[in-house]
């Protein structure tokens, strides 16, 4: 950590958040508390400047439009490309998972991304809709990957990223893969609050941003009981 | 003050079968009697299957039933089956009001409501916001509400942008049309505006603003005319990059009451609860003023009004008394949260089709004003809502059925919130017992 304090950025919350996008900056930010470490959310609009100095950068999902501006708006302000020098975590959802890449289609155009990580997004056939699930890279060993997607677009992975995680249900990246990473740089299609459904995956954020090898356990009755119970809604769906 | 120019002239009384032509005769014959089958046979008020029949036979059907009526269509993601009730209580007090009263808001429950309407002058019909364009090409209506926009179902339905896109393309087709929108909602405001008239200070003679507070902001951040921020400080919001901005309303809520045009107050009492369905009775009594009905006729009747489709009916059971309120999206949540007494409250939670599949929106709600008192959850999604209140801090206790939640709580009030097919279920069970 770059400070005492964990600094959590959720970016251009007034562009990128259309799926409850708010629940990962609360997930993380209440998972840092429960293991003692103080926490502050900064939550930045598409109208002010970006801190470089934050720990945990957040970009949600959102429509083509607003996908299209906070790509332009974070290529100007260059912020997050110092942070991800610096060493911070960059978590990117669905629009904002796109928009890590090099370029990505919005409104039928096709524009840059900001080219941190080696991936590409064009129109895939058809929009996927549904539960999304998949077995996570197993160097980050992590449970299951499970997830709701919604995403009109398929990404393309270059040999500069690994993917996040196999396909078992939905589609993801293109059916096969889902997600993305590299370093402490990670995309989903897994939608909205994903860390909600992954507090797995939020801890691993939290371990890159604090250095902490190991967290201590908290308690995840609510969170393993809905894993349950999508995992078992996934499987008897494809019954 | 704005005068309400009537643009239909007295033709009101004409509008019988005789005047359609055969086929329309035959449709709207047919329409009825299905409707009145599926009725008898236990399977709903009939209003859709009545009206799709109709529909098959005629296509044009909606139309020929529409002709020689003065009819208001009101539309919006929230409050639109609550506002058209108070609308048709308000448009009544100048004789029979035809209206889809079961809240089915497509053109076969719309059909279906004028087909047996007869020659009732009159008719006050909820749209769902998708259907709102199509509705205006087939009814040619005196005026048209448009309440707010906001997030619903976005696994399947249209961006709010795309929403008020398509509403500000039909109106512009119909520029004689009388509009009554809510000047609190920037995409409302955009789409109620004519592309021709850019600068919001010139207020189109045929737009009544009102204004009933808005809660929800999160979807107009962003200006759906140049993209810019959208500001906000106080009641006013503005658009940072062009001349969108909040319009001065006519109509207003105050204290209890509403404001009208003139400046006069009138105290509403409402069956109905909280500060949100004043504001609806607003713009219930500002559709109605339309018409030509003067708040002072109106307000009497707008107290009538007791339950909305089962929406705030309270029923007795084992000792507590249980209010159902319907919330469906973000919006919603937080204004059954003002609508709701501090009771105990069970939250339900389903994902079925009708509600949307996808639960991530649980997270755009703040469920802190619950906090303190003892909240339930239950439905097909309650561990979704589990999560989501652990990290809101909200302390709940889970249970499997609607029945054993009525047992956990005290003998008193009950507040159920819930919403589509949640809230059917528990009605359901709710009919099933009293």
């Amino acid at each position: 950590m770059s400070t005492e304090t964990l600094r959590i950025v959720w970016i251009y919350p007034d562009l990128l958040s259309t799926y409850g996008d708010r629940g990962n900056a609360l997930i993380l930010a209440r998972r840092a508390q429960q293991r003692g470490f103080p926490v502050e959310v900064l939550e930045v609009r598409s109208d002010e400047r970006l801190p470089t100095t934050a720990d945990i950068y957040l970009i949600g999902g959102g429509e083509d439009g607003p996908q299209a501006l906070g790509a332009q708006r974070l290529l100007a302000d260059g912020g997050l490309h110092r942070a991800v020098a610096q060493g911070s975590v960059v978590f990117g959802v669905c629009a904002g998972y796109q928009l890590l890449g090099t370029s990505f289609f919005a409104k039928g155009t096709q524009y840059q991304g900001l080219e941190l990580l080696d991936l590409s997004s064009d129109r895939g056939p058809s929009r996927a809709v549904g539960e999304l699930a998949g077995d996570i890279d197993a160097r980050l060993g992590l449970p299951p990957l499970t997830g709701f997607e919604n995403h009109g677009g398929r990404t393309h992975l270059g040999p500069g990223v690994s993917p996040l995680a196999r396909v078992t249900a939905g589609v993801g990246n293109d059916g096969a893969t889902e997600g993305a990473w590299r370093g402490k740089l990670l995309g989903t299609y897994s939608h909205g609050p994903a860390l909600a459904r992954n507090p797995a995956l939020a801890d691993l954020l939290l371990r890159w941003a604090t250095g902490a090898q190991h967290l201590p356990p908290l308690d995840d009755t609510w969170a393993d009981r809905l894993r349950a119970e999508r995992r078992t809604a996934v499987a008897t769906a494809r019954a | 003050m704005p005068i309400s120019r009537v643009r239909w002239s007295g033709n009101l009384a004409r509008v019988t079968d005789a005047k359609m032509p055969l086929r329309a005769k035959v449709a709207s014959s047919v329409s009825r009697t299905a409707a009145a089958l599926s009725r008898a046979a236990g399977r709903g008020d009939g209003s859709v299957i009545g009206g799709w029949l109709g529909l098959k036979i005629d296509p044009e059907l909606l139309a020929h039933l529409s002709a020689g009526r003065a009819i208001a269509l009101i539309s919006g993601t929230n409050g639109k089956t609550t506002t058209t009730r108070l609308a048709a209580a308000a448009v009544g007090v100048l004789g029979r009001v035809a209206t889809n009263s079961f809240g089915a808001n497509m053109p076969t429950g719309h059909t279906s409501a004028l087909a047996k309407a007869g020659s009732t002058p009159y008719a006050v019909l909820e749209v769902d916001e998708h259907y709102l364009a199509q509705v205006i090409e087939a009814t040619d209506p005196h005026v048209v509400a448009l309440l707010n926009l906001s997030r619903d179902q976005l696994d399947r339905a249209k961006e709010v942008a795309m929403m008020a896109q398509l509403w500000r393309a039909a109106l512009a087709r119909h520029p004689d049309i009388r509009v009554v929108a809510n000047a609190d909602d920037p995409m409302v405001v955009w789409a109620a505006t004519p592309p021709a008239s850019h600068d919001q200070r010139i207020t189109p003679p045929h737009v009544t603003w009102f204004s009933a507070g808005q809660r929800w902001h999160d979807d107009s951040w962003v200006c759906p005319e140049c993209g810019s921020t959208i500001q906000r400080s106080g009641e006013q919001w503005w658009c940072t990059g062009c001349a969108l901005r909040r319009p001065e309303p006519q109509w207003t809520v105050d204290e209890e009451g509403v404001v009208d045009p003139t400046g006069a107050w009138y105290k509403v009492k409402l069956q109905l609860p909280g500060k949100v369905n004043i504001g609806n009775a607003a713009t219930a009594l500002a559709v109605a003023a339309e018409f030509g009905v003067r708040p002072f006729d109106a307000v009497p009747r707008l107290g009538d009004v007791t339950s909305v489709a089962g929406r705030y009916a309270q029923v007795v059971r084992d000792g507590r008394t249980v209010r159902l309120l319907l919330a469906k999206n973000p919006a919603s949540w937080l204004e059954a949260f003002d609508m709701a007494d501090e009771a105990p409250t069970l939250l339900s939670i389903n994902a079925r089709d009708p509600d949307g599949l996808d639960t991530s929106w649980l997270f755009d709600v703040d469920f802190a004003p619950l906090r303190g008192r003892l909240v339930l959850i239950t439905g097909d999604r309650a561990y979704d809502l589990a999560v989501r209140l652990e990290v809101n801090d909200v302390p709940f206790q889970y249970v499997r059925t609607f029945d054993e939640a009525v047992r956990a709580v005290p003998p008193g009030r009950l507040e159920v919130i819930a919403n589509y097919t949640a809230f059917q279920d528990i009605r359901a069970e709710l009919d099933r017992v009293n």
